[in-house]
């Protein structure tokens, strides 16, 4: 019992976050409940991430009622390769990403090829929300194939490598690169076995990574060290994660970005409940930083300064 | 600012919840604990018909003159009727009658005994002796089975229990099965009847009687038989089965003889619905005079004055947000993974019908299965609602199935299953199989483990006789749950598990 208490104590001093407080301190008092659905649903962040002018991945079709499934196959005529995904759906869930074609179909980004009949029933699950939060109804997105800066391809296995960036009332707390692992099937989502690196904020190099709950350095299948890569346009992901709280108007989100080798830094998605492994990629408590924020809020008036604020205040402990 | 509302209100509810309370203890003298010694039991009968129009009496036997157990009060409920009483040798008769019924009807008969304070045994005159009761076609076999047990049998007493247990172990084809007839939903009742014609015809005096059974507390309490037999100076009950002989303590004879234990004449379609429950009425450090006046004020003052039936149903129904509370407590200060938020209070609930043993290797069992065709389903590629009927069609099966397999064998817990809420089941089914394909199968696991440790934990909170208890005659206290549930919806520290996964970042 005595141990239980030093450890919650030490865990404190070091500034870690835990579910409760994040729900409780910084959710539910920062994040307007009217706001979630501009998170939740992939559409909805889409358009509005256009707006403000922040980089996203072409749309090419949004089907929203079965007859629409017909006309996706002139939509995407022209196009070599392209992504189908839900609007509503979380965890990598229900993603088909199409790489070529076949005589009678398309090639999936696994070699193996799928027919226009399985498409249509792969697009119509989605409708009826199998893969939506919740269960229900939903819309298919079909949009451009991120291609991937190569810089992530040593520790990478099959898939698609993003950074997450933790954004406070438009300052950006924290970031982590994650990336997938043979036994996250190409995820990059921690819980499926993802590996997350945790990023100096200040040089956007990498630093360390978590899997599961262990600290290590290598790739468990690449082999490779994981630390000492430098993201390219960290700034322009910086200004990107700073222009999402006014983008959404959620005090505290996760912005996933995935970097594309000629079109850049673009945003995938936005989290309104991101996960707290990030703490263990950096080795660092969210708590300390959250109220460094809410303390020096006043004195950020814009993205610039929140930005450079981030750098200066978040930069990597030499340990 | 709104923490110190909060703490306000939690403050003030606590106030007026342990107010409340420590006002019925110290003023009304209400008992803090459950009086185990307590052993008066209230029986309720619920009578109802539909009358034909016109006039209609209905003959109901009540309790009073078994001379068995002693009964402290009986009252009647018939709006509209004229009530008399009527004894025969053997029973007493309670006759409604009323000139012109319309609608259908309802009687109330309560009766309160108390076990702990049997009748005196006083020798009894020998009963004037009846012929049995056999056609001609029976006495053969009737005559067959009582030599087969005066070969066996050294005094009346062994000789009943020896006709007992070979019409208990009656096999198709023999003189058994033929007197006790054809159809199987009555061989049980016919039982005693039979036993008592024998015993008869052996010159045995004896009599059927039919009683409820007071524990455990229940709605839709059903009549049992036994029989008793007249020694030379008593009469001594003799018990058809081993379950009933060990129960025999709380039995309460009812009435005497075969017959059913109510008629109406003028009327048809008379259901009757008997539900039992153990008194609240306290100790003996009560003074009699005090025990009336505090009486008067429980009704006035609490869920006593409620029907019998909605009593024993806020017996349970108040000790759930003690159930929500911990389950509270588990999942954002232990950290437990559950499917849902409340299906592990659900599942706790279904647990009182089958038990925690049964409830769990059931529940696990139609999960099991139901998760095997979930798989199964998966390659079907089916559509959502009809995916999720398809698995609740799956699940009504897989119980029935259940029920029947562990009827043969023996097991009567498993026809309480019935009553296990499909719903549940389904939606569990579901959410394991998406946790599963999304999370792993050890994060599944993970939550469904922790599903039934949590339910397990809120089934032996609220079936606790004492938190039953103490909720119930003071539901003043749930203000003081809710203060505490309140308080931890701000709780922002670690959850115990954080502890172990947070636990590098202490280095």
């Amino acid at each position: 019992m005595n141990g239980l208490f030093a450890l919650a104590s030490a865990l404190r001093e070091r500034g870690v976050l835990g579910l409760n407080a994040r729900n409780g301190e910084f959710m539910l008092p920062w994040n307007p409940r009217r706001f979630y659905p501009l998170v939740d649903d992939k559409v909805l962040t889409k358009t509005l991430a256009r707006e403000h002018g922040v980089s996203v991945p072409e749309v090419y079709a949004i089907i929203e009622i079965p007859r629409q499934i017909r006309e996706l196959k002139a939509q995407v005529a022209k196009h070599e390769e392209f992504v189908v995904k839900p609007a509503r759906g979380s965890g990598g869930e229900g993603i088909i990403v199409i790489t070529g074609r076949t005589h009678d179909g398309y090639r999936k980004i696994d070699g193996s090829s799928i027919d226009d009949h399985e498409l249509a029933f792969h697009i119509s699950n989605i409708l009826a929300g199998i893969y939506s939060l919740g269960g229900t109804p939903d819309k298919a997105l079909v949009e451009y194939r991120v291609n991937f800066d190569p810089v992530f391809d040593a520790v990478t296995y099959k898939g698609v490598p993003d950074v997450r960036v933790i954004v406070f009332l438009g300052v950006p707390v924290m970031a982590m690169v994650r990336l997938p692992t043979r036994k996250s099937g190409g995820r990059a989502n921690l819980h499926q076995g993802a590996l997350g690196t945790g990023v100096d904020m200040a040089t956007g190099k990498t630093l360390t990574a978590v899997l599961g709950t262990r600290i290590i350095s290598e790739h468990p299948d690449t082999g490779v060290p994981v630390s000492g890569i430098e993201i390219p346009h960290w700034q322009t992901m910086l200004e990107i994660a700073t222009r999402s709280y006014e983008l959404t108007g959620l005090g505290y989100q996760g912005v996933d970005i995935v970097l594309d080798r000629e079109l850049g830094p673009m945003v995938l998605e936005l989290n309104a409940r991101p996960g707290l492994a990030i703490q263990m990629a950096n080795r660092a408590g969210l708590r300390t930083r959250l109220e460094a924020v809410l303390r020096d809020r006043a004195g950020l008036p814009g993205p610039a300064e929140r930005i450079a604020y981030a750098r200066e205040r978040f930069a990597a402990r030499l340990s | 600012m709104s923490k110190l509302h909060l703490y306000l209100l939690a403050g003030l509810l606590v106030l007026a919840g342990g107010a409340a309370t420590a006002y019925k203890v110290l003023v009304l003298g209400f008992p803090l604990t459950p009086d185990q010694r307590s052993e008066i039991w209230r029986v309720e009968l619920q009578l109802s018909y539909d009358p034909d129009g016109g006039p209609a009496k209905v003959l109901l036997g009540v309790p009073s003159a078994t001379g068995q157990v002693s009964v402290m009060d009986q009252g009647y409920a018939a709006r509209g009727y004229g009530v008399t009483t009527e004894r025969t040798p053997n029973n007493e008769r309670a006759i409604f009658s009323i000139a012109d019924a319309q609608g259908r009807q309802y009687l109330y008969y309560r009766v309160v005994v108390d076990l702990s304070k049997p009748a005196a045994a006083q020798p009894e005159p020998p009963p004037t002796s009846r012929a049995p009761n056999f056609g001609p076609d029976e006495l053969l076999a009737a005559h067959t089975l009582v030599d087969e047990a005066r070969g066996k049998a050294a005094d009346p007493r062994t000789m009943a229990e020896v006709l007992l247990n070979r019409l208990n172990l009656a096999r198709p084809g023999d003189e058994a099965s033929f007197l006790l007839g054809r159809d199987p939903m009555r061989v049980q009742a016919r039982v005693p009847v039979v036993a008592v014609n024998l015993l008869l015809l052996a010159g045995v005096p004896a009599r059927v009687v039919n009683g409820v059974l007071l524990k455990p507390e229940r709605r839709n309490a059903r009549f049992v038989r036994w029989i008793e037999i007249y020694d030379g100076q008593h009469w001594l009950s003799i018990y058809p089965t081993d379950a009933l002989k060990a129960d025999s303590r709380y039995l309460l004879p009812w009435w005497r003889g075969p017959a059913l234990v109510a008629h109406v004449h003028g009327g048809t379609n008379l259901t009757t619905d008997v539900t039992v429950s153990r008194s609240l009425e306290f100790s003996t450090r009560v003074a009699v005079a005090r025990q009336r006046a505090l009486e008067h004020r429980l009704i006035e003052f609490s869920l006593f004055g409620l029907p019998l039936q909605s009593q024993l149903l806020f017996r349970t129904l108040l000790a759930v947000p003690l159930g929500a509370f911990v389950l509270v407590v588990l999942r954002n200060v232990v950290g437990f993974k559950t499917f849902g938020t409340f299906m592990p209070v659900l599942i706790a609930l279904a647990f009182r019908q089958t038990g925690l043993t049964a409830g769990i290797v059931f529940f696990s069992i139609v999960l099991a299965f139901g998760l095997v065709v979930r798989f199964y389903f998966e390659h079907l590629k089916l559509l959502l609602v009809p995916r999720l009927a398809s698995i609740l069609i799956v699940v009504v099966m897989l119980i029935a199935a259940l029920s029947v397999v562990s009827h043969r064998l023996g097991v009567d817990v498993g026809l309480s299953l019935g009553l296990f809420p499909i719903v549940i089941l389904t939606m569990t089914i579901e959410r394991m199989t998406i946790a599963w394909e999304e999370r792993g199968p050890k994060e599944a696991l993970q939550q469904a483990g922790g599903s039934l440790a949590v339910a397990a934990v809120c089934y032996l909170l609220i079936q606790h006789a004492l938190v039953r208890h103490l909720l119930f005659v003071f539901p003043e206290l749930l203000l003081i749950v809710l203060a505490a549930t309140l308080l931890l919806g701000r709780y922002t520290g670690y959850r115990l598990v954080e502890l172990r996964r947070f636990r590098v970042l202490a280095k």
